[in-house]
């Protein structure tokens, strides 16, 4: 099965998990397969239009998806879909 | 060879050859490698390296009486060509024992192509030692100009190890103080510092490990109106900010003046680090076109860190600087590397330019400066998360 790294932030919605494996036969079925199991990890993922939200980046591997077929992008057992946030560390 | 033709080399020590030097015509033979004769040599010697001797050394003497001195950093590759020279029937061939090492410490005189003086080349040494760097390197190093975005736990580490390679001129922009929570990872400051300015507590550590190192402080925040008159000076910009207005604001104030930033991120146990260079490979926008809602992006004082990962991605970031001063290797440019603590690995993603990035794509305005950083159709930009 396709496995999910799923980011810090994301975690907590995931039970502490930083690794998902989750069936899809392209990224849009993963991801939807994450929220299925996991929903609190929607909001972070999805807009309500269903699109995946523009601050979101998603690699295939090493590749960003937007690069790819987006959500349509097949995916293999093997691969690993990265959720990558943007990161600003600091404090406030 | 049978043990009868074993070759012994005949050795002196330098003061022997110096004294010797100064009245004959003895041959000064040095088989180093051209970067180690351009940092310093003997007056009078004549470079031919170790891989060339055989083939090099008839053209240069080509009378096999002729008495020749020779010798090398420490005395090992000078034996083993004297028993090359003597093999090929040279009578008169004695190794200077200790190489260029010891004639140093005998406080013998040598010349140097390089503008370092007496202490920086040996200060230096570990790096005038390597090939890709030599005096050459060594000179970039000292006259580059980077400026650091925060002395925080990214800006620390950057700071501490661009000053011992000597980078000439390190700005560094913050306007925070020393706390006490910052000392689990931001290693520049300390206790005595506590309370005072950041900018003035990596000043101070600077100037104690590194007098050659010029240290600007900016002691404010940047914004649209002050960011082009700080950045326009330095060569490299260092991305070690606490907030995401400040790395928006910075992408599109350097690459509207073509300035690379090396930036980096840490959080919890994770880690990113890339390098933009304006128009070669994507901008920061490129990879991240939107800045996450502040729930979503929590800052290390909500989150927490481990202390080494400042440590890990600032040195990620000299070394990042160190490539790009150099001009050696291969900068991480449309290469997103992250690293993550706990398993400790290593994972790299592709970064390309956006063929539809506001700032550095094809069809990009000039935005009035007014507005850099700014994402016209976002309303609620980072609202509340302005970091301190």
């Amino acid at each position: 099965m396709p496995s999910v790294k799923i980011p810090p932030v994301l975690r907590q919605h995931t039970g502490g998990s930083t690794d998902v494996d989750v069936a899809g036969a392209n990224v849009g079925e993963v991801l939807q397969a994450l929220v299925d199991q996991h929903p609190d990890t929607k909001a972070q993922l999805f807009s309500e239009d269903g699109e995946l939200n523009r601050f979101v980046n998603v690699y295939l591997n090493d590749e960003d998806v937007r690069v790819l077929d987006g959500l349509e992008t097949a995916v293999k057992d093997s691969d690993t879909v990265m959720i990558l946030p943007a990161m600003a560390g600091g404090s406030n | 060879m049978t043990p009868q033709d074993q070759i012994v080399v005949q050795e002196i020590t330098p003061q022997e050859a110096f004294e010797e030097l100064q009245s004959s015509d003895a041959f000064l033979l040095d088989t180093r490698e051209p970067h180690e004769y351009a940092e310093a040599r003997i007056e009078g010697s004549k470079l031919i390296p170790p891989a060339m001797v055989a083939s090099e050394i008839e053209a240069a003497v080509p009378d096999k009486s002729q008495r020749i001195l020779i010798h090398c950093r420490s005395g090992a590759r000078s034996a083993a060509a004297a028993e090359t020279l003597m093999s090929m029937g040279y009578e008169d061939v004695v190794n200077i024992s200790g190489g260029i090492i010891e004639w140093t410490e005998q406080g013998l005189p040598t010349n140097s192509d390089s503008s370092l003086t007496p202490e920086q080349r040996d200060r230096y040494s570990r790096h005038t030692l390597l090939p890709e760097v030599g005096v050459d390197g060594q000179a970039k190093l000292l006259n580059a100009k980077v400026l650091l975005l925060g002395a925080g736990g990214l800006g620390a580490p950057t700071a501490l190890y661009l000053a011992a390679a000597g980078i000439g001129k390190i700005g560094i922009v913050d306007d925070d103080v020393v706390d006490a929570s910052n000392l689990q990872r931001q290693v520049i400051h300390k206790l005595s510092t506590v309370g005072t300015p950041k900018s003035s507590s990596a000043r101070e550590a600077i100037e104690n490990l590194n007098p050659d190192v010029e240290v600007v402080e900016y002691n404010f925040r940047l914004d649209a109106s002050n960011i082009l008159d700080v950045i326009k000076d330095y060569d490299i910009i260092v991305d070690g900010a606490d907030n995401f207005p400040t790395r928006y604001l910075l992408n599109d104030a350097s690459v509207r003046l073509k300035k690379p930033v090396v930036s980096a991120s840490i959080l919890s146990f994770d880690g990113q680090i890339s390098t933009f260079m304006p128009y070669e490979g994507p901008c920061y926008r490129c990879l991240y076109p939107s800045p996450p809602p502040p729930e979503l992006a929590p800052s290390c004082s909500e989150n927490g860190v481990l202390g080494v990962m400042a440590g890990m991605m600032g040195l990620l970031q000299a070394n990042e600087v160190m490539k790009l001063v150099l001009d050696i290797g291969e900068p991480l440019i449309g290469r997103l590397l992250l690293y993550e603590a706990l398993g400790t690995r290593f994972t790299e993603l592709k970064v390309r330019r956006d063929p539809e990035c506001p700032i550095c794509g094809p069809d990009a305005v000039d935005i009035p400066e007014s507005e850099m950083g700014q994402f016209p159709d976002y309303d609620a930009f980072c609202g509340g998360h302005v970091g301190s």
